[in-house]
């Protein structure tokens, strides 16, 4: 059971991949798919992973992730 | 489970045009932040320079004054001593504060307003396509320096904080990063103290933010911040200057 | 007992600024305008009414304090002269393009460049027309006498709150310098917090002020909205003053210092029975076109006489349009013409320039 969960905004977000390094446990990546802008964005491919660290939403530069924690 | 971060209150929705992975946003939202924490937003009044952070009214729900190229401190100034009981600060690029409004932010430092400034220096002018800053790296490429920054034609980088903290209405100068988790903590800080030394009337606070400009450095988001952390930090070094 | 006052036009607007309200003044030193900060500096306002005064580092900083200190929605205002006003364009039209309140003074002197610290009116076409980039006017109001260097900062700030328009007292360094008397009865506190408009920041409405806006439809409908605020000061605001113009085959249009040579000129000419008289604009813009045109159908001729090389000669050809002929008569650099000129002038015997 994951400590902690990620909602990541997809029409926010503008896929810069900043978030994507700043997870400890590397449970973040790019779509496959882009959203309505036509970015590819961030999604957590291993949320089971997620410590709710927060990591991720504070460099993220368009406010696009909410982050939940145990 | 408890929510543990969402985007700032004072962040409005408006999805910001800053390019991806662009400093400019994570400084905002700590902006955000920070105004929201101390509880003053609603005698908050922020000034906006021109640039790429011209905007920035449209993305914190405060009172905003969009100033002329460079005149952010000067305006400032004014709205400070008439609104005496208000926080007022600048957020101001380094092509706005370090080159065309040099005058204005000296002097406003040497008077020792009480008003906060946020420099956000990624070393090129961003909105206008790259071009050439007074913060430029020797040997960077830009639009107007093409074979790189050449220091006998175009002189050499501007470190503004180092200059503006040997000013006696200087109450804090420091150089900050908002690339790592660990650096949007601290220099979420930074801007807290210089917004409260501006409340307790200490006289001028200078919050550099050495940032990326991946568009105008032509380098993914991740590649600009590791460019940065490489070239731009041994020579912006990071931390407080005076305190 | 009236309070009147022997003084310099220039130490008038510094004591009205003080009386009218006034709650911040940004300026820096320049000649012939430098009592008005000197004189403010000496009065310390700030203990008494509590403006602000605060010396600039430059008129490029004085106006951008004006542009900052008119976003808190407050009485303030600047002043300087020639070479420092065209440092201020910049400023100026951010002002008129955010919709912002201010005074401006121009205590003119000669140019180009740095020209000379002598007196000259050679700033009309930069203060009437705009004076800086995009489609904006200011309202500007000609004192002709120290008198109304006091008056005027009055009607200047109620004209510029009542349009939330840039107003400019276009002076020189004739009525800046001259000492006249001053009835200083006008006087009217500083506005609380309540008084203050809703549009401004600092009042707790997450107010904007902005000059900028990329969306070309958008940005058109403000100009348009700018114009409409300019055609309302063309119907409301014109102000002029004549003499002897009821019976004038002959008018002199003259306006600040240049009207108090020309008053004295229509005396001459009417001690020989020359039927001249004198209109003076006092607001600048808008101007008195309608007025001029009307006097048109009843001259024979218009004689504008102004310390340049011809400015305001042209908007009275505009009113004029044709009709009859209308000459000029200048001086420049500093250079002063007596009533005698204007009279040798006005009867075609003069040099014109």
């Amino acid at each position: 059971m994951a400590k902690g969960r990620v909602e990541i905004d997809r029409e926010r977000c503008k896929g810069c991949e900043v978030c994507i390094g700043a997870c400890p446990v590397s449970i973040l990546a790019l779509s496959s798919s882009v959203n309505g802008k036509g970015y590819a964005y961030a999604e957590a491919v291993l949320p089971e992973k997620c410590t709710g660290c927060a990591n991720c939403a504070l460099v993220c530069p368009d406010g696009c992730i909410e982050v939940w924690r145990d | 489970m408890e929510k543990v971060y969402s985007k700032p209150r004072l962040l409005t929705d408006a999805v910001m045009h800053y390019c991806p992975g662009c400093s400019h946003g994570t400084i905002h939202k700590i902006v955000a932040e920070v105004i929201a924490e101390l509880g003053i937003e609603s005698s908050t009044i922020g000034v906006s320079p021109v640039g790429c952070s011209v905007f920035a009214y449209k993305y914190i729900d405060i009172d905003w004054i969009q100033a002329a190229h460079g005149r952010a401190c000067a305006v400032a100034s004014a709205v400070k001593r008439l609104e005496p009981e208000k926080m007022v600060f600048t957020y101001q690029g380094d092509g706005d504060l370090s080159a065309i409004g040099t005058g204005e932010t000296i002097h406003a430092c040497n008077r020792g307003e009480n008003i906060a400034v946020i420099y956000v220096n990624n070393a090129i002018y961003g909105m206008t396509g790259g071009q050439m800053a007074p913060t430029t790296l020797v040997g960077m490429k830009t639009s107007t320096s093409p074979g790189g920054r050449e220091v006998n034609i175009h002189g050499y980088p501007f470190k503004v904080a180092d200059m503006v903290a040997q000013l006696e209405g200087v109450c804090y100068v420091t150089r900050q990063s908002v690339h790592t988790p660990a650096s949007v903590r601290k220099a979420k800080k930074a801007i807290r103290l210089a917004f409260e030394n501006a409340l307790a009337g200490k006289g001028l606070s200078f919050v550099e933010v050495v940032s990326s400009c991946n568009s105008g450095w032509k380098m993914s988001p991740v590649g600009a911040n590791e460019w940065m952390e490489q070239n731009m930090f041994p020579f912006y070094k990071l931390g407080d200057i005076k305190v | 007992m009236e309070d009147l006052k022997l003084i310099k036009g220039n130490e008038a607007v510094a004591l009205a600024a003080i009386r009218s309200g006034c709650d911040g003044y940004f300026g820096y030193p320049i000649t012939p305008q430098s009592e008005i900060l000197e004189t403010l500096m000496e009065l310390r306002p700030w203990e008494t009414t509590g403006m602000v005064v605060l010396q600039a580092e430059s008129e490029v900083a004085s106006i951008n304090m004006v542009y900052g200190g008119a976003s808190t929605g407050k009485r303030v205002m600047t002043s300087s002269s020639s070479p420092g006003i065209s440092l201020m364009a910049e400023g100026i039209s951010y002002i008129a393009g955010a919709g912002l309140p201010c005074l401006i003074v121009n205590v003119q002197r000669g140019g180009p460049g740095l020209g000379t610290i002598q007196p000259s009116q050679a700033d009309y076409w930069q203060a009437v027309k705009g004076g800086a980039h995009g489609d904006f006017r200011m309202i500007v109001l000609a004192p002709a006498s120290v008198q109304e260097m006091y008056d005027f900062v009055f009607d200047g700030f109620d004209l510029a709150f009542k349009y939330r328009v840039p107003v400019m007292m276009l002076s020189d360094g004739i009525i800046g310098q001259m000492m006249e008397k001053v009835a200083m009865g006008r006087e009217r506190p500083r506005w609380s917090a309540d008084e203050l408009g809703d549009w401004c920041v600092g009042v707790g409405k997450n107010n904007i002020i902005t000059s900028l806006e990329l969306d070309p439809q958008v940005m058109e409908g403000r100009n348009l909205a700018l114009q409409r605020t300019y055609n309302e000061i063309e119907d409301n605001e014109v102000r002029y003053e004549e003499v002897n113009t009821d019976d004038a085959e002959y008018v002199i249009v003259a306006f600040g210092s240049s009207a108090r040579i020309a008053s004295e000129a229509v005396e001459l000419a009417r001690r020989d029975g020359m039927k001249v008289g004198l209109l003076r604009p006092i607001t600048l813009w808008p101007f008195p076109y309608k007025r001029l045109r009307q006097l048109a159908g009843s001259v024979k001729r218009f004689l504008v006489a102004e310390l340049n090389a011809g400015q305001m000669v042209e908007d009275v050809r505009l009113a004029v349009d044709g009709c009859v002929p209308v000459d000029h008569c200048g001086r420049m650099g500093g250079m002063i013409f007596s009533p005698e000129d204007i009279y040798e002038q006005l009867k075609g015997h003069g040099k014109g320039i």
